[in-house]
């Protein structure tokens, strides 16, 4: 109850932050839009594809992914603006509970992303993609969890390293062959046996794979259940480390 | 309210590949009675902050024991979380988001309903005569207002006592004395106020106790006047040249009103006496008979930095 409270109230202050200050979900979305206008367009022929709308349901659940990567892994920024504000020292003096100054944050980033794959799906919708609610509900889901992680992960390491000349780096080091070896761009069957292989690794590439299955409508396949049930236990786990660093001594 | 034992906390650094430790507090022994201005007096890097961010349950210590608003530190620190404040040394709002929505922000975080802390709110905006730009955002406040702002923030869950870590570094003049009316207004509500700073007239002026910390420990606490009894009398400078200074010392060294002596290495004595009024004739008298010149003459009521010399061998000023 009190979780669910403090929660709540940190939730209502980011996103009343983020509100003043609407700008930012724009420049999220650019990147993507861009991808899906310059991008996708090479697709149809690239990939083989019957037609462009089947060259955009292979493609755009892939840049979603991205979105959702990309825009948690850089969440820890504004953190680390708080912290030398010292916004988070005031916070942590009060009984306010550890695990809600961590997901009030990381749920009001889920709600920007959310807010930012439906600008791309009606974006994409545009190009003739056409995919079932439900399915693209279940996707807004993993969508979210991969949000909720990355957002999490960069948190407890924006904690960590305290200062953003640290953080950009890291970041991009871990973001680079997390985005290669996911198929995100192109599908991994493309790719040679290797590259397949360490991409079974990539949590990612389990996330693609089942949000592309679910574009395609194929709410049985073994992928839905498996990048769900990956990403969602993943995403504890991130949750739960990152909680730790807000509970312990930060400046 | 406040009691400790001992407390004390080191921490590692790492230069390159060697890994030091360093005992930033030692063992601090300390005593806050209810109702009372305790100031923390010491320069940068002395343990200061490190000691109020223990008691404040922002890091854990690796010895001792303390009580705080009768609530165990170590074994309880949630219980002391709820029963102090604290405000912190390098500010705590932020830019975009305006004082009031702080102060209801802050006071919710301390688990108070939403309607009581509106309402607390507006009573604390009044009470820092902040309400004219109450719904302003914070990077348009002055320095002054910022660090009221706060304050307010610190106390708004209304604790018994409330640790402000160098409440008036940073501030100009006017700002300052407007602060330190401030907390004597909190003192006046019946809190307990425990402050660090590194500014004697602070000190002297504001606190009704101090403890003089230096290398991770208290070096001296009392009352600034019982401190500054204790070192006893006045302290008169004598300005000789470097050249005399030597055959000056050894003749006031043996003058019978003369406590103490101290020479500088610049030339001239520093003299330890009862009573300066009626030692300057005799140290004049003394000077001129041996046939020295002297260059100055100065009488000093003793203040708090003689004191951190007596304890430290340095001048806080200094250091």
């Amino acid at each position: 109850m009190k979780l669910a409270r403090d929660t709540w109230l940190i939730f209502e202050r980011q996103l009343q932050l983020l509100l003043r200050n609407p700008v930012w979900v724009f420049v999220g979305i650019f990147q993507p839009v861009m991808y899906l206008l310059l991008f996708a367009p090479l697709l149809k022929p690239a990939l083989n594809a019957p037609t462009q709308a089947e060259a955009y349901k292979i493609f755009v659940p892939g840049l979603l992914v991205l979105l959702a990567i990309f825009g948690g892994l850089f969440q820890g920024f504004g953190l680390i603006a708080e912290l030398r504000a010292g916004v988070i020292e005031r916070s942590r003096v009060t009984p306010i509970s550890r695990l809600a100054l961590l997901l009030g944050r990381s749920l009001r980033d889920v709600v920007s992303l959310l807010v930012q794959a439906v600008i791309i799906t009606l974006l994409a919708l545009l190009f003739d993609l056409r995919v079932f609610i439900g399915d693209l509900l279940l996707a807004y889901l993993l969508l979210a969890l991969i949000a909720l992680m990355t957002s999490a992960v960069s948190y407890g390491v924006a904690l960590k390293v305290k200062s953003e000349d640290a953080l950009a780096p890291l970041m991009n080091t871990v973001a680079q062959p997390v985005l290669l070896l996911s198929g995100i761009l192109l599908p991994l069957t493309f790719a040679p046996g290797w590259l397949q292989g360490v991409a079974n690794w990539n949590p990612f590439s389990w996330a693609v794979d089942g949000t592309r299955a679910l574009f395609a409508g194929d709410l049985g396949d073994d992928k839905v259940w498996q990048g769900l049930a990956i990403i969602a236990v993943l995403a504890a786990a991130g949750v739960f480390w990152a909680a730790r660093q807000f509970a312990r001594s930060v400046r | 309210m406040i009691e400790t034992r001992g407390l004390r906390k080191s921490f590692r650094s790492r230069a390159g590949r060697e890994t030091k430790t360093v005992d930033a507090v030692r063992g601090v022994d300390l005593t806050v009675t209810e109702g009372e201005i305790f100031g923390f007096l010491g320069p940068n890097g002395a343990g200061k902050t490190t000691t109020l961010r223990m008691l404040a349950t922002l890091i854990e210590p690796d010895g001792g024991e303390a009580t705080v608003a009768g609530a165990d530190l170590l074994k309880d620190p949630a219980e002391v979380r709820r029963r102090i404040g604290y405000v912190a040394q390098g500010g705590s709002t932020w830019d975009e988001s305006t004082a009031r929505e702080e102060l209801v922000l802050q006071a919710r975080m301390y688990g108070i309903g939403r309607a009581e802390a509106n309402r607390r709110a507006t009573r604390s905006l009044d009470a820092f005569q902040l309400s004219d730009y109450a719904d302003r955002k914070c990077k348009t406040y002055s320095g002054g207002q910022r660090r009221r702002v706060e304050i307010a923030l610190g106390i708004i869950h209304e604790p018994r006592i409330v640790f402000l870590d160098e409440p008036t570094t940073g501030l100009d003049p006017q700002s300052r004395a407007h602060m330190w009316d401030e907390i004597r207004r909190l003192r006046a509500d019946g809190m307990t106020v425990f402050i660090t700073t590194h500014y004697l007239d602070e000190a002297d002026a504001l606190c009704d106790r101090i403890a003089i910390m230096d290398n991770g420990e208290v070096v001296a606490e009392g009352t600034p006047t019982d401190l500054k009894r204790e070192i006893s009398g006045d302290v008169v400078l004598v300005g000789l040249d470097v050249a005399t200074t030597p055959r000056a010392a050894e003749l006031l060294d043996s003058e019978p009103y003369v406590n103490k002596l101290e020479t500088a290495d610049e030339g001239g004595v520093r003299l330890y006496v009862d009573e300066g009024a009626t030692a300057i004739p005799q140290i004049l008298r003394r000077i001129d008979h041996a046939g020295l010149e002297l260059t100055s003459i100065e009488l000093h009521r003793p203040s708090l930095d003689d004191v951190f010399l007596t304890k430290t061998g340095r001048s806080l000023r200094e250091s």
